[in-house]
């Protein structure tokens, strides 16, 4: 698969198993009414989304249901997607049951159970939604329309003078002749699959799609309910704690398991490389894991996060030209000014509050599964592989998960829990430390991206140059009216190439996207302030795309903008992109203390058109969610290390944002009902970098090129400048 | 070193026997059962492991089992009175003050003690004593938020 299609969602490689047929849902699940829908349909149906594109011949051809309709009058919305956060525990189930007309209460979410659920590739790239959404709304109706039919042979009146509601059909001459949705189910085993032929609903007509509907996994969230990986407690289960080297690249030379073999009832297993303490507690596994006496040889050091951007410049190949337009030389000559600038980002850590965890079961040739991962069928085929068994004979189960931002798309703790329940005839669990975290975390990338561009005398944009290295595409390409523009994206993407990167590196939310739209929304600002030309008027002279002026503009009116070249003095900073279909406008106020470099974002107004919204409120905290987020990397985030040696193994030198960093936020939703959904997850987290380092210029007169904008970085900023 | 040790653990008489030197986060997660109280550092850095001793927010990951002799433990588990939710875990979910929850336990614990302290804090006040506990999803202005309405709430009620 090409890096560009996998573009969208966020993962490089991906094997499937072809050889699985269909699995045995309804012997599994009992009688009711199921409808049942092919993934390879349901994503080949969608064109543009392009997960047809990217999977022409590799799609699985097994089937599972959508939704199954007991006997009980329950409805089960049975789903790949995991709930990590997102939200689509609660807006999944909306969808399922607008379309299929019965109340929310009476839906009930099974996610990421492999056994049970139809395939999915994983829960990224904000496209539960966007992607799943629609083929989940179609297997709705088509479910309806199976009760309409049962209904009509029950009550022997036409199916065109029949309606629904509430888990009841009913005659629309008569409400009182009804007959319920269990009833129709009762005794029932009826697979249907879905034609596409029966419409799904058009927005005036949602009851429950739009509505903001609080967390329907609230409840077990609040009183510590849920289940989490880590939470999963199997009889005789064992808790590993794993040896690991110092530093990535480092070789075990010799180690002495004397000591930590006194432990009482600890078990040690030594297998290859691989050595763990394994108790009945973690924290005596831990005690005892303290004991293994190990020398490592380490690697040279190598780049560090000074070195790591020149290591860059020098090893990236050829690149790859994403768009070209025009004539650059002629460009060049018309312009008055030609600005060229340097923009470099640090490594990134997800940290999400819950570290990687996994519970493995291996019971002779069957695994069960519990982990914290972002793709669940891809966990299932890795166990299978690392176990040498047949995927059916593994099966991964729901639990919730505890932040991913891309993070848990890799699940390196499911193959070692895997490998050790094996070894030891036990149910394991590996839960990662903090440190541990940090050591094997999929970073987001540092890059460096290079834009030389020109004005003209009368403040437009005469060409746009723009070299991205080891970021990746998502967001490279500029969307503004330039004559002469190439964009060029160097290195892999996010995932790296071998010999770009000291660690693994990976998705981070909205992956590229951060980098490259903080690049771009610097280098429009810097020619806005060279042509004396406020920032938010630069950038509307310069766009065609209605939506993108709309957020502009409902941003700017929300905020109270007025007009004014920059540096204003006042603190305020525009930026806008877009990221998963969806187009989003920030601006943002600081306060910047020169004395010590600190910046407080006092204020942060954002606006996105996204599309069909299915829980307003939803998508809101998800916005909120990622303008907080987005103050870390913007401000704080950058990994310190030595070659493969991970110097930041917690959160006092790593810092993420907390509560006192948190401006006063305002977002507004685009009412754009008729439009597909677009992603809600990602898209208003990508203009933060560029956002704060447009408000740091207008309060300073400083530039800040290099993210996170610490406060040292500030303070050499000022006194330069 | 292994011996017997009580204290109340959600309004119940708990007694065990239990290398005292072992973290309070897990003992309560593994020989007893609770596991709504989370590790998320191992240092005192998050505060998902908060628990209440004798109506005091601390890190159970960094407390030792034996300074809970005696004394009163209150979890996540022990909030809710007869099924019904504490106002400040209803809070929680009506005010949208969680995503994906694993903090969430450790949040409202501290907010407890918190407001057992302060009983009409301002946003100020409420950030200023949730900011030693971490949330990586960004739910925080939904969290503040939901702590003032819970400690509204929870005036009338007292």
């Amino acid at each position: 698969m090409k890096d560009d299609q996998s573009a969208d969602f966020g993962f490089v490689e991906d094997t499937f198993d072809l050889s699985m047929n269909r699995r045995d849902f309804l012997r599994v699940t009992g009688g009711g009414i199921f409808v049942l829908f092919t993934v390879r349909d349901s994503l080949l149906a969608q064109e543009g989304t392009g997960a047809a594109r990217a999977f022409p011949n590799s799609l699985p051809t097994d089937f599972n249901a959508f939704v199954k309709i007991g006997a009980d009058g329950r409805v089960t919305c049975c789903t790949g997607k995991i709930e990590m956060g997102q939200g689509v525990f609660t807006s999944l189930g909306q969808m399922l049951a607008d379309e299929l007309d019965v109340s929310l209460e009476s839906v009930d979410m099974l996610m990421g159970d492999t056994d049970l659920c139809p395939w999915d590739m994983g829960t990224w790239g904000s496209l539960s939604t966007r992607s799943f959404g629609p083929a989940l709304r179609a297997a709705g109706a088509e479910a309806r329309q199976v009760l309409v039919d049962l209904a009509s042979e029950h009550l022997k009146i036409p199916a065109g003078n029949l309606e629904t509601e509430d888990g009841f059909v009913f005659d629309k001459a008569n409400k009182h002749t009804r007959v319920s949705y269990a009833q129709l189910a009762n005794g029932q085993k009826i697979e249907r699959h879905v034609s596409g032929k029966v419409a799904v609903k058009k927005p005036s007509e949602f009851k429950i799609i739009g509505k903001s509907i609080p967390r329907r996994d609230g409840g077990d969230k609040v009183s510590g309910k849920a289940k989490y990986a880590g939470d999963i407690q199997l009889p005789g289960m064992l808790y590993a704690r794993i040896l690991r080297p110092p530093a990535h690249g480092a070789k075990l030379i010799d180690v002495d398991l004397s000591e930590a073999k006194q432990v009482k009832d600890i078990r040690i297993i030594h297998d290859g490389d691989l050595i763990a303490a394994l108790h009945k507690y973690p924290d005596v596994a831990e005690t005892a894991l303290a004991k293994v006496k190990a020398k490592f040889d380490r690697p040279p050091a190598g780049v560090d996060e000074k070195t790591i951007f020149d290591h860059f410049l020098k090893i990236a190949s050829d690149g790859k030209v994403l768009a070209k337009e025009g004539d650059q030389k002629k460009g060049r000559q018309e312009s008055k000014d030609v600005l060229e600038e340097t923009y470099l980002n640090d490594y990134v850590a997800h940290a999400p509050i819950e570290p990687h965890t996994a519970v493995v079961n291996v019971e002779g040739d069957k695994a069960t599964v519990w982990v914290s991962t972002q793709a669940p069928f891809r966990a299932r085929d890795e166990v299978a592989k690392e176990l040498g068994f047949s995927p059916g004979n593994v099966r991964v189960l729901p639990c919730f998960v505890g932040g991913g931002f891309g993070g848990k798309s890799r699940h390196l703790q499911v193959l070692e829990a895997a490998r050790l329940s094996k070894l030891s005839g036990k149910p394991v669990q590996v839960a990662w430390t903090r440190k541990e975290e940090f050591f094997f975390d999929s970073f987001r990338p540092a890059a460096v991206v290079k834009i030389t561009s020109g004005i003209t005398g009368k403040g437009s944009i005469s060409f746009w140059d723009y070299h991205v290295y080891f970021a990746g595409e998502r967001g490279a390409q500029q969307f503004y009216s330039i004559p002469n523009h190439s964009t060029t994206s160097y290195g892999s993407g996010w995932a790296g190439t071998q010999g770009a990167h000291p660690f693994a590196t990976g998705a981070w939310r909205a992956p590229a996207n951060n980098t490259n739209t903080f690049a771009r929304e610097s280098q429009i600002d810097i020619m806005a302030a060279k042509a004396g030309i406020d920032p938010l008027e630069f950038r509307l002279q310069h766009l065609t795309d209605k939506k993108m002026q709309r957020v502009l503009t409902t941003a700017a009116g929300k905020f109270g903008w007025k007009p004014a070249k920059g540096p204003s003095g006042r603190g305020y900073g525009i930026a806008c992109g877009t990221d998963a279909g969806t187009t989003v406008a920030s601006i943002a106020e600081v306060e910047v203390d020169k004395a010590t470099g600190n910046v407080k974002v006092k204020r942060v107004v954002c606006v996105q058109d996204m599309g069909l919204v299915v829980n307003p409120e939803g998508a809101t905290i998800q916005m909120e969610g990622c303008i907080t987020m987005g103050l870390g990397y913007a401000l704080r985030e950058g990994l310190h290390f030595k070659g493969g040696e991970i110097l930041d193994v917690n959160f006092d030198t790593y810092e993420i944002p907390r509560f006192s960093w948190v401006p006063k936020i305002e977002t507004a939703i685009i009412d754009n009902q008729n439009t597909d959904p677009q992603g809600g997850g990602e898209p208003a987290i990508i203009t933060m970098g560029g956002v704060i380092a447009n408000a740091i210029y207008d309060a300073t007169g400083v530039r800040m090129f290099h993210l996170p904008m610490t406060p040292e970085r500030i303070k050499e900023a000022t006194s330069k400048g | 070193m292994e011996e017997r040790i009580q204290f109340t653990l959600n309004g119940k008489a708990t007694q065990l026997a239990v290398d005292t030197d072992r973290m309070l986060l897990w003992v309560l997660r593994t020989d007893l059962g609770l596991t709504g109280t989370k590790y998320g550092c191992g240092e005192s850095l998050c505060g998902a492991c908060t628990v209440l001793v004798n109506n005091e927010a601390i890190r159970s990951c960094q407390t030792p089992v034996k300074e809970v002799r005696n004394k009163e433990v209150v979890t996540i588990e022990g909030l809710a009175k007869n099924g019904t939710l504490h106002p400040l875990q209803k809070a929680f979910v009506d005010h949208y003050g969680l995503q994906c929850g694993y903090c969430t336990p450790g949040m409202i614990m501290n907010a407890y003690s918190f407001l057992k302290k302060n009983q009409r804090p301002s946003s100020a006040e409420i950030i200023e004593g949730m900011d030693n506990n971490l949330c990586r999803c960004g739910a925080h202005k939904r969290i503040v938020r939901a702590v003032q309405a819970a400690a509204k709430e929870m005036e009338r009620g007292s």
